[in-house]
């Protein structure tokens, strides 16, 4: 509980701009202004097809509420101040990036690949450094789950040069 | 008496029989692994049911969630960590009472009472939900459009996060269920030129990032935590004594998490906190809770329970999910080509008892499975992090692979996995994510379907009395935390 309140009083004595709640506010206020800006370029129906409302009013009315309660957090939170986050550690970055790894190795080479080149990688930066625990994440247990969804499942993977192979 | 024996269809199955052991298994699996859960495991696991019939598939699903549900405590107590959000309750008491030496006697209350606690909730979901699928004849839209307002409105009241945030989060997944082409005019909404989009966002991609990737990124960060594992020789059966001291409390915990269950959003996370609390209150011995109380863990663990079959009552019989897990399972209804509602227990009663017979033979199941085998479960939290994330990891890409065969689902996946992580982070639940995306479709499309009736104007919703009552009832939901905050600052 003191640890709690230590961590608030952090944050309030922090300038605005770098406080959590105004950050993460600031946030999704600019992304639901974008999206309520996109809602007006929504086709408009004829009033003889129109179903009740337009389509756009329905997603501009949600975007609405959501900026009006975002900005309710904020002034809640200006009055009571969100606890201060602790600083991300090197792993969860790691494995950050292992996702967009994963996505451009799925994207231009094989999708299989890409998975084992992930479970390896974060297996490994996580802290497992015994190669046959490695081997058993990274290529293993990835075709076991190939097999188990290319036979029991009858699903065909997207083509790349490790599943060409075993396709041709 | 039909119905009964409908009920008890599933033992007379071999198929079904297969399913319920290997689905109790797997979620006490699930339950067990801090960070997994039914939630999860359901997602994960519902690629998997499209080779299953539906009735195959739901007891699958639904017996996952009774005994994934039973399974956090095990860690609970053991690790003093909850294997699931619901067992949190569990550990004020199960852990400290563990390092007393007597984490058998521990499990043991608690795989009782989960099990008095899940059975109970089956005799109530028996009896309750055809009735209130027989009220449900009675609604049209303006009604179905004020329910599923209060659906959304119960999540301000739902146990994590502020009540502003979860609205919040609420709000947002229903704006995901309004990507794609406009059910009603087949206008493009936010499909930004992708063709993948116009179809909009599946549950499954969305679901499986928000729970198992966002858990993966959050696992990342504690990946130094040392976790203090409690022996465990074996599971005792708890005492007469014990028994005395907790019949009471289990059979009030039963009865206040089947209620909290049948409420619209809310879940075994919420009833276990009320159960366990009203347990405290009405002690003999409230000085004890904290400190390795029994009655403590009867409480929360007979409420968290009891909440399975409670929230099954409105999601099978509205279509409106009781938790987030049951919000998995009417995913997996609608895949199914089932629609809940008052027409299926009408049309379908053999699939609904069937589902019924299942629960309940679940919950004997995993007390069984509990009963012998919570110390090799025990042991299944001594796999590392580093080696069963990364095997999540594939099975959670090739499960949201599978059923679209669509890379972009993946791709949305991890995103959903990123914004996941960071919705936690900073405060806000993903659950209402999930039930406004499900709930999404139903909202906009019965608002515009009673605009049509009342010709577009807005107040002749007021005239409907059942609807009238889901507003007032809607407004006080959303009160409700404010009352609960200021009654707390009092008692402070």
């Amino acid at each position: 509980m003191k640890n709690v309140q230590n961590q608030k009083r952090a944050n309030k004595s922090l300038p605005f701009f770098f406080r959590d709640e105004f950050r993460v506010s600031v946030v999704i206020i600019l992304i639901s202004v974008a999206l309520l800006v996109t809602t007006f370029t929504f086709d408009i129906v004829p009033p003889i097809l129109n179903r009740g409302i337009q389509p756009a009013t329905f997603p501009k009315a949600l975007l609405v509420l959501i900026i009006v309660m975002t900005l309710l957090i904020y002034y809640l939170a200006t009055k009571n101040p969100w606890k201060v986050e602790k600083k991300l550690p090197r792993s969860f970055f790691l494995t950050l990036f292992s996702f967009v790894i994963f996505i451009i190795v799925s994207k231009t080479l094989d999708f299989f690949l890409a998975i084992s080149v992930l479970s390896i990688f974060v297996s490994y930066c996580w802290g497992e450094k015994r190669l046959f625990y490695l081997l058993l994440v990274g290529i293993i247990f990835p075709i076991i789950v190939f097999i188990f969804f290319e036979t029991i499942l009858g699903l065909r993977f997207p083509p790349g040069i490790i599943t060409n192979i075993y396709y041709s | 008496m039909d119905n009964l024996l409908l009920m008890l269809a599933p033992l007379f199955s071999s198929k079904l029989l297969l399913v319920l052991f290997f689905g109790t298994l797997f979620g006490l699996i699930l339950g067990v692994l801090p960070g997994l859960g039914p939630t999860t495991g359901g997602a994960l696991i519902l690629p998997f049911t499209m080779t299953l019939d539906p009735l195959s598939a739901i007891v699958l699903l639904t017996s996952i969630y009774c005994a994934g549900t039973y399974g956090g405590a095990i860690t609970a107590v053991l690790i003093n960590t909850p294997g699931t959000p619901a067992a949190a309750a569990t550990c004020l008491d199960g852990y400290p009472l563990a390092q007393k030496g007597e984490a058998g006697r521990a499990l043991g209350m608690a795989t009782v009472s989960s099990t008095v606690g899940g059975i109970f909730s089956v005799v109530i979901l028996v009896f309750f939900a055809p009735i209130l699928a027989q009220l449900a004849y009675e609604f049209g839209q303006p009604e179905y459009f004020a329910l599923a307002i209060f659906g959304l409105t119960m999540l301000a009241s739902i146990g994590e996060g502020s009540p502003i945030k979860n609205l919040i989060a609420g709000a947002f997944g229903i704006l995901i269920s309004t990507v794609g082409k406009d059910f009603m005019t087949s206008i493009d909404r936010f499909t930004f030129g992708i063709n993948e989009l116009t179809e909009g966002i599946g549950f499954i991609p969305v679901v499986v990032g928000l729970f198992a990737m966002s858990e993966m990124l959050t696992q990342s960060t504690l990946i130094n935590q040392v976790f203090n594992r409690i022996a465990l020789k074996a599971i005792k059966l708890p005492s007469k004594d014990d028994y005395k001291k907790t019949w009471k409390t289990i059979l009030r915990s039963s009865g206040i998490g089947s209620f909290i269950g049948v409420l619209p959003a809310e879940g075994g996370t919420v009833a276990s906190l009320i159960g366990y609390s009203e347990a405290k209150r009405f002690s003999n011995n409230p000085e004890e809770f904290g400190k390795g109380s029994i009655e403590g863990i009867a409480g929360a663990e007979a409420a968290n329970n009891a909440a399975t079959g409670g929230a099954m009552v409105p999601t099978l019989a509205l279509g409106i999910p009781g938790s987030a897990t049951t919000a998995v399972i009417l995913t997996g209804l609608i895949i199914h080509g089932v629609r809940p509602g008052p027409d299926l227990f009408r049309e379908q009663p053999d699939f609904l008892y069937g589902i019924f017979g299942a629960m309940l033979i679940a919950n004997i199941l995993f007390f069984i499975f509990g009963f012998f085998g919570a110390k090799i479960f025990a042991r299944i939290t001594l796999v590392p992090n580093k080696i069963l994330w990364p095997m999540i990891f594939a099975v959670s890409v090739c499960g949201t692979y599978s059923l679209n065969q669509s890379i972009i689902d993946v791709w949305i996946m991890l995103f959903f996995g990123v914004l996941g992580f960071f919705m936690r982070r900073y405060g806000f639940s993903v659950v209402p994510v999930i039930i406004g995306l499900i709930l999404g479709e139903l909202v906009e499309g019965t608002l515009r379907q009673s605009l049509v009736i009342f010709d577009g104007n807005w107040l002749m919703f007021f005239t409907r009395p059942i609807a009238l009552t889901f507003f007032i009832l809607s407004l006080i939901a959303l009160a409700f935390p404010l009352l609960r905050s200021r009654k707390f600052k009092k008692k402070l």
